[in-house]
Formats: C-alpha cells, structure tokens, sequence
C-alpha cells in the first residue's frame, strides 16, 4: 500500500497518432514495468484490430513503479486514450479518474481539432495539464512555434513543455520526473466508507466480466461484499488486482490507487460506468456524480450477405455487444435484403470496426446499409417517435414535423485549404459559428446536421485538405428542418435499404446523384432498368440503365466445354452474392456506395 | 475408366443425338500469336514419326472402347495441323480406317495456316482424305494481320483461299473482329471482302482478351487501347449478322456461317452435346460409355503427352453428374440456332427444365418455345451468356 503523496494518477491524451501509446510504451520501458523481451511497440493496443489499424480503441490502464531522482518511490498509474473522436468517450470517463494530463502534441503536426477536444475535457475535469512536445526526433519538429500554439489556440502555459521522442526515449526522463513534481497526489479517506467509481467493465474469457475501478474513499479488499449503488446490484470480490500491463493480484485497493476486480458479474451489460461500488454493509450514503452514458448516434443495417448466415450473425453480434456496451442493435427485417439487425454506433469508425471484427472473427460476409441518424418524429397527434430507419417513417399525410440532431463542429485546417473547407461545410447545410486563425492555421467551429456528417464527411474533408485537416465533434441538440423520406426505385419497386432521410432543397441533387450512381454500380441485364428517385408518389430524378447488348463468348468448342463450365459456375456463385429486387441483381457494395457523393 | 455413380440406359443412347467425332490436336505453331491461349507451341525439331505413333496408338485405344461406333467426322485442329508432314497425317487416317466404320458423307477437316509452306502440302492432304479445310485468315488488311501477330499477308489468305477452293470439296476461313481501333465502316468493308471470296463456310470471331496470352497481359497492364466498347461490338455483331444473312450465309451458330447443308458437321457434334474423343495434347473428350458420360482430358505438356502415352496414362477422366451434363447441355445447346429438345434436356439432367426461368427469359424476348424445345432468339445471342447464366442459376 501506498501513501496518497506517493501516487500519480494520470491519462495521455492527444489528437490521433500523436504518439501516446507509443509515450505509454517508453514509460512502460524506462521503469521496465515489463521485461525487455516482451516488449512491443504500442504494447497497450492488445486489440488486433488496434494492431492493424495503428490505432488505440479502448482506454488501457497500467501501473508503474518509479523512483524520482530525489530518491522516493512513486507508484503511477497510466491511462492511455484513444485518440479518433468516435472514442471521445472512452477519454472523458478516464479522465474522471485520474488527477492530471499529460497533453502530447506531435511537434510536427501542431495542435489539431482531438488536442482542443481533450484538452477542454481535461480542463473540465480540473486537471493540471502538462504539455509534452513530442516527435522531435523528426527534422519537420517545431517545437517553438507549437509551443506558441498552445499558448495561442488554448491558452494553457507551454514555456516549461516536456520536449520528447517517445520513438528514441529523448525526454523520458524528464517526463516522469514532471509527472512527479507536477501533477497532484490524490486525496482520499481510506477511514471513510467505501466509495469507488466503476471505470469501466469489460468481458474476459477467462475471468468473465472485469471491472475497472478508482478509488476514492476507503479501502477495497477480496472477498468483500459490495453493492452498486446506482443499480443495486451485490456481489462478493472474487479477485482484486492492478495491471502492470499484465493482470496481478494483489490484496486490497486502498484511495487514490486504480485496478480491478472480478465478481461472478455475467455481463458487462450489469454493470454501469459511472456506478458507485461501496460496501454492502456500511457503505456510502451518497454516490459519486455518475457519467452520462454513451450513446449510438449513428445507425445502420448488417444483413448477412448469405441469409442462412443469419443467425450465424445473431450470435456474432451478441458477443460483441457483450463486450461493448456503446454499440446496440435489434432485428430488422427488410422486404430488400431480408432478416439482420439494425446496429447503432458511436460513429463511423465504431461502425467499420464492429463490421470487420464480425466479417473477420466470425467469417460472416455482410451487406451494410447507408448509415443514418435518429430523428424525432412528431406526429399530428402530439406523439414523438424516434427514428432509426428511414423504411420506417410513418406516413407523411399523419406527420407534423421533423428534427435532426446537429452537432458543433471544429475544423482546424491550413489557411490554403480553409475555402475548400468552407465550401464543404456550407454543402452540407452547415452554418458558421466561429473562425479564428493560429498562425497559418485556421480554426473553424461549424453548426452542422450530424447526418451530414455521418457518411463520408471526414473522407471528404481529408481529401479536399490533401490530408491536412483535423475535425472532431459534439452533439449539441436537435433542430426542426424541411426533412423527407426519398425513396429509390429499381425497374419500378421500391428498394427500401436505399432509402434515405434528405433536406427537401437537396433531395433533387441527391436523387440524382444516387441514381448515377447505381446506374454505374448496377449491372446491365437482358433489359433496360429505370432507377428513380422519388418523394412520396412523386419521382424527383431518373436515370435509366440501358440493356446489355453484348455478353457472349465468341468461340465455344469442345476443348472450351469444361473451361467455359467452370466460369459458369463461377458467376452462379457471384449472382448469389447479389441480391434480386423483381428480375434485377443489385451488388451488395451498391448498397453503400450509392450513397456517397463525390462534389 | 473411373466409374460414376450416375449410370444409366437412358444415356447409352444420348449421344447419338450428336453422334460420333474425333478430334485430333496438333500442338506446333511457326510462331505464338498474341491473342491466341490454345495448346500451341513453338517446337524447332519435331519427331513427326513418333507423333504419328502416338496418335495412332491413341486411336487404338479409344477404338477398343468404342467399338462398333460410326465415325461422323474428324477434325485436326491446333495449334497448327497444316504443319503436320503428309504421311503423318497418311498413319493417323489409316488407323482412324482400321479403327472405326466411317459414314458416308464423313467430315475430315483440316485447320490451315495460309503460308506457302502449308498451301503446297493441300493436294497431298487431299490425297490422304481431307476433305474441309479451315483456314485462319483473320484478317484482310495487311497491318491487322502483323498487329495480330500472324506470319501472312492478304494476299498470301487470298492465294490460300482460292487454292483450298480449287483442291478441297468444303472450304472455310475464319476472320476476328472487333480488333484495336477498328471502325464499325472498316469492318463492314472488310466483311464484304471477304463474302466476295465465296466460302461456303466463315467463322466470324470477335476477339477475345484471354488471360495468360500477350494480349491479356498488355490488357491488365491497361496497355491494350482502342478495344472496341461493348456497345460497337455489339453493333458490329448485328451487322454481321445482317450482311452474312443477306449474302446467304446465315448464322447456324454464335459465330458460325454457312450455306444452309454446309454446316461444319464436327463442330456440331460439340454444339448437339454427341461424343467425341479428343487425342493429342491437351485435347479435351466427351464419351459415353456403359451409361455414364465421361469428360477426358489428355496432358497438355506435348512432350510430356509423347512420353507418358507410350506407357502411362495420358489423360484424367471424370464421370460428369446430372448437374454437369445439364450444365453442358444448355451451354453448348444454346449456342445452335436450332431448338434444344426439352425432353432430352429432362433425360440427361435427372431434373425438369425451370420453366419459370425460361418463361421470364421468353418475356424479354431472348429465347422462344416450340414443339416442346428452346431456341434462343436473335435478340438472345448476342448476350447470349446472360440468358445461359440466368437458366444456369436456375437449376437444382
Ligand atoms: N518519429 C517518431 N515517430 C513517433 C514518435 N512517437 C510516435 N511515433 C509514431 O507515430 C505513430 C502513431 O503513434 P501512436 O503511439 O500509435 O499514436 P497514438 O496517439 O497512440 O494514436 P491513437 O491511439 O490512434 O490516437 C506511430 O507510427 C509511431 O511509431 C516519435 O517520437 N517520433
Ligand atoms: C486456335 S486457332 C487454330 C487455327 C490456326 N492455328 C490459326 O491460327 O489459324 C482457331 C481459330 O480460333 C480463333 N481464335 C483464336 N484465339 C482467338 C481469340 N483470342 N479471339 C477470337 N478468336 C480467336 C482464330 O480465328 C483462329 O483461326
Ligand atoms: S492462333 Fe493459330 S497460329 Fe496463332 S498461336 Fe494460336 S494456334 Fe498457333
Ligand atoms: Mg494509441
């Protein structure tokens, strides 16, 4: 045990790729946490989906012993963050239980749009914030002038910033020492009742359901009973311990100290970040502030592309869910692309990685339908109903209006590419709230409809900046606009996984686009095929997919017979993949490619 | 033989509704043309002695096991047969006489490439029993044929054409279309061209980029430019059509014209789904023998074929399942504008035709229904894969 003077807690936080959890690993490294054999570059992002992509996904704590140069032994527990703006969530419950920041800056790159979002997190989480440079180890490292944008675009103080290379260990040194000097001990009771806040949870094959705790009164020790003050809930402690990075045992957690225990709990679902866990007996009579869940915001139908797989994929899709309490789902059954589950997301990027791990653990080939935002229905009646599906909006003669989510968004961007970025905002039904410059860098805050941005935004946006712009976003609330459903015909019936919610001042331009779209993604056939846009009875755009004139093989002769069988064969299979509306095969990338938009 | 599981009377018969041909493939070519992926190999010294004996011991052996069939037609195709020497060819018709009791109106075709070298050997070709020449002219106009790789001129095709006339009872000649940069004007021309000649047979083939050949190569590379885009191929085929019809030599098959009666009868065996059997490297054969249909296939290495059918085994036989036979049917069956039987389709297959299928493909007018049999009409050939694939998925 460890007095509260001799503890640090704190998280790494940083704009994506910056570089924590490679600073996490040298941290690991220079006070070998762990073994030298066994160390790995980005050690932390265990995932591998974290591994393939070179990003971190889920927040990871690791406890380090330290001994500072004026001789005393700290204990210093880490969290690294994920730094993709789908997972800001992850960052702001770690911060909750932590004192401090370490805000790492590539000092190549500047401060970007997830350095202000953390930063303000950390800001309202009362930390103290040290600033690290870090990369300098490349000749494109500006230390001075980042400093300077620190200073400039978020006003903390950056004179005495840490200038480091997480990649060749400069700065190391000086870091820990910061950490130790730095940033506060936590303070605590450990003669007070139990009061400790559950971090997060999360499903373990071996030890079932791990949660994640700090705390903050009292002591917590195997075998205690406890209760979780928000749900109720009891439980006996099977196991407490802290990760260094690796699970380890130890007796009791006592304040200020993060680790974890086990409890015979059978879903992560039982558990609620946020929650207070106290004793059962003598506990807390007032339970920490809580957080605010996370919620999907984001919506979008996984249909097997073989409908026997379906309930291949119920399973799959209950095991993720099972480990991932942000990501929701319920059967959908549609007359298009048959029987899946319309899935909700934190974003984009949650979504691309919960469609991978299924197609990838579970070997389950998927058709994914446009995404989609929830919008409030309100109904003639009085009655609100929330919409996840476009196929399911209510006939409009009984609606009275509807609402969209919006969302503030803040774009950072070299001043070359700002009136790229503006033109871009502005055609996604954007209004500008703010633009400020640092330096040669301008930062535009954007009041915009999250369905806008939902789809291909940040795709755009990257390729509008060459790459250069860095984006992140809140939701702010929902607001009333001229909404409509557009449905989309293929040879005259209806296509309901193509449809979309639109802006009635857009619904032309994207009717159109999206039928070129599909008259380029859709095969000829033997027949001309009419796709249409349509609002209601009323068809804004057409195109028409003329008929396949030439598909024959010119010499057939009786060497060719086998050859020409397994082709054949071949397409049996493909045509399978395609999914028939009437006497037309629609390919399943269609479903999501005639969505983009390409202006 | 491997034997399948799927034996039965009812095919020991079913053949006969093609009847009975042997192919013969000669793998050697002077040079390798771009465009071309069939078994054919560029070989300086050739033992045309110990090929000879080869293909006549192949014989033998696909005689003992088709006794007593009547042999309909032979066809040396290559590669390059025109450069197999005249006694080769002698030993190989005079065991095929041995072998088999040939019909009255036999078919022996020879492919021919139209140098001089080839062109002086026709008479004795004739001598030993040829009866049909088929010669690869591809094109009429002197800078296609280089671009194509191939070692004559047009006026080269022109002499070859005019000396098969003169020496052979049937002769045919086989053109490609749709070629790089070529205009739907300039092919229009040269198919006048070439009706002028008065074959009584052409075969009109549009080029085809095929994987693993030159061609296919420049082509992945996005090296191959001035393909003719799907909708001029398809014009070019309609007039193709047209003009063939209107000098009297309508399509019989996708790519196949003649006088109507002069029809290549061998390639029919193929198109009618009878039995052949293929000898010589890489030949393909389709024989029914105790209720079972087999697919062969000999070894198409031709050196390695010399060596391993002199004493070991030269080919891979595989019985063929309903499903296979059903496949085959409809694919090689679809291809003839002649109606496709029905009920002999039910018979091979082992299961009813997907009449809904044909009923839809008869609603968009691609093929037709008569007397209980399928044709595909004009509209359907052109896209003729469409309307293969869609009855293809259709079946059990
Ligand atoms: N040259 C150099 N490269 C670095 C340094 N620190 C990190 N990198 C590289 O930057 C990339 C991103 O590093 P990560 O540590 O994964 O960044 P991160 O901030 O954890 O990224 P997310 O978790 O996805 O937000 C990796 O390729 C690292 O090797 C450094 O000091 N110098
Ligand atoms: C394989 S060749 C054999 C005959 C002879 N060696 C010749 O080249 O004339 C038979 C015919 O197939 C046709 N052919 C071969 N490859 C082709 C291709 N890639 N596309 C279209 N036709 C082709 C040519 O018209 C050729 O005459
Ligand atoms: S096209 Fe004829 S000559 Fe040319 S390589 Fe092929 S078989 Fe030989
Ligand atoms: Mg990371």
């Amino acid at each position: 045990m460890t007095d509260l003077a001799h503890i640090r807690n704190f998280s790494i936080v940083a704009h994506i790729d910056h570089g924590k959890s490679t600073l996490a690993d040298r941290l690991i490294q220079s006070t070998n946490t762990v073994a030298e054999r066994d160390m790995k570059e980005q050690l932390l992002d265990a995932m591998d989906i974290e591994r393939e992509r070179g990003i971190t996904i889920k927040a990871n704590t690791v406890r380090i012993d330290y001994t500072a140069k004026n001789g005393e032994a700290y204990v210093l527990n880490l969290i690294d963050t994920p730094g993709h703006v789908d997972f800001a969530y992850e960052v702001s419950r770690s911060m909750r239980a932590v004192e401090g920041s370490l805000l790492v800056v590539d000092s190549t790159q500047g401060v970007e749009a997830q350095t202000l979002a953390n930063v303000y997190q950390a800001i309202d989480a009362d930390h103290e914030i040290v600033p690290v440079l870090n990369k300098i180890d490349l000749p494109a490292a500006d230390c001075d002038r980042v400093a300077e944008q620190i200073e400039d675009v978020i006003g903390i103080d950056a004179s005495d910033a840490i200038r480091v290379s997480a990649k060749t260990g400069i700065g190391i040194e000086d870091t820990l020492e910061a950490i130790v000097h730095r940033l506060p001990a936590p303070t605590g009771d450990r003669d007070a009742p139990l009061k400790a806040m559950l971090v997060d949870s999360w499903y373990d094959p071996y030890l079932g359901v791990v949660v994640l705790v700090r705390i903050m009164d009292g002591v917590l020790k195997k075998g205690d009973n406890i209760k979780m003050m928000q749900t109720g809930a009891k439980y006996g402690v099977d196991r407490i311990g802290v990760f260094r990075p690796a699970m380890t045992v130890v007796d009791q957690l006592a304040p200020g100290e993060i680790g974890f225990i086990t409890a015979s709990i059978k879903q992560v679902r039982d558990t609620k970040v946020g929650d207070t866990i106290t004793h059962e007996k003598k506990g807390a009579d007032v339970p920490l502030p809580g957080f605010a869940p996370s919620i999907p915001v984001v919506f979008c139908g996984l249909f097997p592309v073989d409908s026997a797989e379906f309930e291949d994929l119920r399973d799959a899709i209950e095991k993720l869910a099972l480990n991932d309490a942000s990501f929701s789902y319920e059967m959908e059954t549609s007359a298009a692309l048959g029987f899946g589950f319309r899935c909700g997301f934190l974003g984009l990027l949650h979504l691309e990685v919960i469609r991978d791990r299924i197609e990838r653990e579970y070997d389950i080939e998927l058709i994914t339908t446009a995404p989609s935002v929830i919008y409030h229905v309100y109904k003639k009646d009085g009655e609100m109903i929330e919409l996840h599906n476009p196929a399911d909006m209510p006939d409009p003669s009984v609606v009275d209006y509807l609402e969209e989510p919006r969302i503030k968004a803040t774009i950072l961007v070299p001043d070359e590419f700002l009136g790229d970025v503006l033109k871009l905002c502005q055609e996604r039904r954007g209004i500008q709230m703010d633009l400020t410059y640092a330096g040669s860098r301008a930062m535009v805050v954007y009041d915009l409809p999250l369905n806008e941005v939902v789809f291909d935004f940040y795709d755009r946006l990257k390729s509008v900046t060459k790459g250069y712009a860095s984006f992140d976003y809140q939701m702010t609330g929902y607001r009333q606009d001229n909404l409509v459903k557009m449905s989309i015909l293929v040879n005259e019936e209806p296509v309901d996984a193509l449809s979309t919610m639109v802006h009635r001042d857009r619904a032309e331009m994207r009717g159109r686009a999206m039928c070129e779209k599909l008259k380029d993604l859709i095969p000829r056939h033997m027949f001309k095929i009419p796709i249409q846009a349509a609002i209601g009875g009323k068809v804004i755009a057409r195109e028409t997919l003329a008929a396949l004139r030439k598909d024959v093989t010119a010499k057939c002769y009786g060497g060719d017979a086998t050859r020409k069988k397994k082709l054949l064969e071949k397409q049996k299979a493909g045509k399978k993949k395609m999914r028939q509306f009437g006497k037309v095969d629609i390919p399943q990338e269609a479903f999501i490619s005639a969505l983009k938009m390409d202006n | 033989m491997r034997s399948g599981n799927w034996s039965r009377p009812a095919l020991t018969e079913d053949w006969q509704n093609g009847g009975f041909g042997l192919y013969v493939h000669w793998p050697f070519c002077e040079s390798k043309c771009p465009y071309c992926d069939f078994n054919s190999h560029v070989q300086k010294h050739i033992d045309q002695k110990a090929w000879a004996s080869a293909y006549a011991n192949e014989i033998k052996r696909v005689g003992a096991l088709t006794k007593g069939r009547v042999l309909r037609s032979v066809y040396f195709g290559g590669g390059t047969p025109s450069l197999m020497e005249i006694p080769t060819l002698e030993t190989i018709l005079d065991e095929v006489r041995d072998t088999w009791t040939l019909s009255n109106d036999v078919e022996i075709t020879l492919e021919a490439n139209p140098g001089s070298v080839e062109i002086d050997r026709f008479r004795g070709y004739r001598d030993a029993g040829v009866n049909r020449v088929s010669l690869g002219v591809q094109a009429l106009n002197d800078g296609d044929l280089a671009r194509l790789g191939r070692l004559h001129s047009v006026d080269e095709a022109r002499r070859a054409i005019q000396i098969s006339q003169n020496v052979f009872d049937r002769s045919s000649f086989d053109l490609i279309y749709a070629r790089q940069n070529q205009s739907l004007n300039q092919w229009k021309t040269e198919l006048e061209q070439a009706l002028a000649l008065n074959a009584g047979h052409l075969s009109l083939y549009q080029l085809t980029i095929e994987q693993g050949t030159a061609f296919g190569d420049r082509y992945n590379a996005g090296k191959l430019r001035g393909l003719p885009p799907d909708d001029l191929a398809a014009d070019m085929y309609d007039l193709t059509q047209e003009m063939c019809e209107a000098h009297g030599l309508p399509a019989y098959e996708v790519s196949n014209h003649a006088y109507p009666g002069n029809e290549s009868r061998h390639n029919i065996v193929y198109w009618k789904y009878g039995d052949y059997a293929g000898i010589g490297p890489g030949a393909h054969g389709r024989l029914t023998l105790d209720g079972q249909k087999y697919a062969t296939v000999a070894k198409s290495n031709p050196r390695m074929w010399l060596e391993s059918h002199l004493g070991g085994k030269a080919e891979t036989v595989e019985p063929l399942s309903p499903q296979d036979m059903a496949t085959e049917l409809i694919m090689m069956g679809l291809r003839l504008n002649e109606p496709l039987d029905i009920q002999r389709f039910e018979r091979v297959a082992l299961q009813s035709f997907p009449t809904e299928t044909g009923q839809y493909l008869h609603d968009i007018g691609m093929v037709e229904f008569k007397d209980q049999s399928i044709i595909v009409t004009p509209k359907g050939r052109p896209v003729l894969n469409a309307v293969i694939a869609e009855l293809i998925s259709a079946l059990a």
